[in-house]
């Protein structure tokens, strides 16, 4: 690879042996890919993956101790993702006794050297660091050292930014360097589509299922989506976004999607058109049926299927300020109908700490909160990754928490109906 | 055919039982229970993968097409074999995946002891091999199934 004077110098251990290493890390994980240059990082703030303090993650901690003893800490600010506790989320003595003592025993200290790492301040724990009242929102263009596949894919996808699907670690190592390996998503080749997906549906298509069908479809390419701007439009307003948030992360989890392109909608679908696609690409068509086989081929890890339903979450990826007021008016349009005051499953709806302060400036605050509805910033990844949160039966809509951990999918429509009284079909 | 030849991502020596995954292996999910309790052996915790569920993955040679999942994959592989109980070598039949190739950097650079890798080894390579076989792997990327039990 060929490093500039600057680049060379930090390799030969003049600004340290840790930046060197540093470096030395970026360097080889380039070449693995064929980098032949590295270039600077532009976006002006990074993203981190690793929010949690998990205990036992000891050699993390100590690698990150050695980093700011030694000075090596990012050269711009950064949000991370969310924190994996909040006492306002349902749980009982045994759980918080696990969580707590055991699971994330590890959580304050790991908060504190994130602090002086560069974390921007302490409400930027959020996966959705992309929205207005978050800040961290990259222009056309930047190049990033980011991870979390939810929103490297929003990023390259929606707004037109260029990063990899970075690890926990490399991202961080990339933000203090001040420069990444330029290979992937970072080049106009690796940009270009493999796949052309047609949408040929009835009506519009749930953006969780259909990301979960392109995403186990095409695993780490890059689909040219045809046909979907005919039910979601051609604008990028917040409902559109909203919709390309949801579904871009269940492209990422499902498979390992870090880009994609709907035509007539996202930035560079708009200004290349079909040039985005490689010769011969290959081809999916999506319709009802295609839909309905995704949906059915769900695993239930439920012990019980038949169980009712002890805890649903709703926000993962974190709400946005539009889903979360949507939300409130649809519960409890859907209370009302049925004659009720409260949810019927305990419910926690999930959004970054500044679109929570923005909703609770917002009437529909109180409506939802009467509603019973639990308001947190929890990562209910992080809350159900545990043997205990592992082995409730949890409804959710989303269709990253469905494959990570033991919580069981059903369309935000269904999800709606079984919260407010409607039980499950 | 018992020999094949990859690329060395990281390159090493290692001579371990071979554990295959036929599907991807979802690394936050595979390790984060035997991270979390202790277990020295590394029991696969990832019960989407029939091939490596409640298996033993520590010291093993492990025989995938890529990785998936979470992008704090690389860094839970990276904690993996700083807490020696990582596999004693990774063998990829495709090119190795961004989250993967993370871990095996960050363990080469930042443990004394390196994470042998190996990548590009062919689709023949996972259709071949076998859980159970005896693996070797040299210094070039040259895999060799030296028996099989």
């Amino acid at each position: 690879m060929e490093l500039t004077n600057e680049q060379q110098q930090i390799l030969n251990g003049e600004k340290g042996e840790t930046m060197a290493k540093v470096m030395q890390t970026l360097v080889l994980y380039g070449q693995t890919f064929g980098a032949t240059k590295m270039v600077p990082v532009t976006g002006e703030m990074g993203h981190l993956v690793t929010s949690f303090g998990l205990g036992v993650m000891k050699p993390v901690y100590e690698l990150m101790d050695k980093l700011i003893a030694d000075g090596a800490v990012s050269g711009q600010k950064f949000t991370v993702d969310p924190r994996p506790l909040d006492k306002n989320v349902p749980s009982d003595i045994l759980k918080n006794l696990v969580f707590r003592k055991f699971m994330y025993s590890a959580q304050e200290p790991y908060d504190a050297q994130l602090e002086k790492l560069g974390l921007v301040d302490k409400t930027g724990y959020t996966c959705t660091c992309y929205l207005d009242q978050v800040g961290n929102k990259p222009k056309q263009g930047d190049v990033l050292s980011w991870a979390e596949s939810s929103a490297v894919v929003y990023a390259n996808s929606v707004l037109g930014a260029r990063c990899n699907r970075n690890s926990g670690i490399i991202e961080l190592f990339g933000s203090i360097v001040g420069y990444v390996p330029y290979f992937g998503l970072l080049t106009d080749e690796g940009r270009k589509a493999t796949w052309v997906v047609e949408i040929k549906t009835s009506t519009v298509p749930e953006a969780q299922v259909l990301g979960s069908a392109i995403g186990m479809k095409v695993m780490e390419d890059v689909p040219y989506i045809k046909g979907l701007t005919n039910y979601i439009g051609t604008e990028l307003d917040e409902k559109t976004c909203a919709y390309l948030k949801d579904f871009g992360a269940a492209t990422a989890s499902n498979g390992a999607v870090g880009l994609y392109h709907v035509e007539g909608l996202t930035p560079e679908a708009k200004e290349q058109g079909e040039d985005l696609i490689v010769k011969d690409p290959r081809t999916y068509v999506i319709d009802d049926k295609e839909l309905a086989r995704v949906k059915a081929s769900y695993p239930v890890m439920w012990k019980n299927p038949d169980a009712a339903p002890k805890l649903c979450f709703v926000g993962c990826p974190h709400l946005s300020l539009e889903q979360l007021k949507d939300w409130t008016e649809q519960v409890s349009r859907g209370l009302k109908a049925r004659g009720l005051a409260k949810v019927t499953v305990p419910t926690v709806f999930t959004a970054a700490p500044g679109v929570i302060e923005a909703f609770r400036q917002l009437p529909q605050a109180q409506t939802l909160k009467d509603t019973g509805v639990v308001l947190s910033y929890i990562c209910p990844l992080m809350y159900m990754n545990n043997p205990l949160a592992g082995k409730m039966p949890v409804i959710t809509n989303s269709n990253k928490l469905r494959t990570y951990t033991t919580a069981r999918y059903y369309p935000s429509a269904e999800i709606l109906d079984i919260i407010t009284g409607g039980g499950r079909k | 055919m018992n020999v094949f030849q990859g690329r060395p991502v990281i390159p090493g020596t290692a001579e371990a039982t071979a554990l295959v995954s036929h599907g991807g292996f979802n690394t936050l999910a595979s390790y984060q229970k035997s991270l979390m309790f202790g277990d020295k052996t590394a029991k696969c915790g990832d019960q989407n993968n029939p091939d490596l569920y409640q298996k033993p993955m520590a010291g093993t040679a492990l025989c995938l097409p890529q990785t998936i999942g979470s992008t704090t994959g690389g860094m839970v592989l990276y904690c993996a074999h700083a807490m020696e109980r990582s596999p004693a070598c990774l063998l990829f039949a495709g090119h190795i995946d961004s989250l993967a190739a993370a871990g095996a950097v960050l363990s080469h650079v930042w443990t004394n002891r390196p994470l042998p890798t190996v990548d590009c080894l062919g689709e023949e390579f996972l259709n071949t091999v076998k859980t159970g076989d005896r693996i070797r792997v040299y210094e070039d990327g040259k895999v060799e199934i030296v028996s099989r039990p």
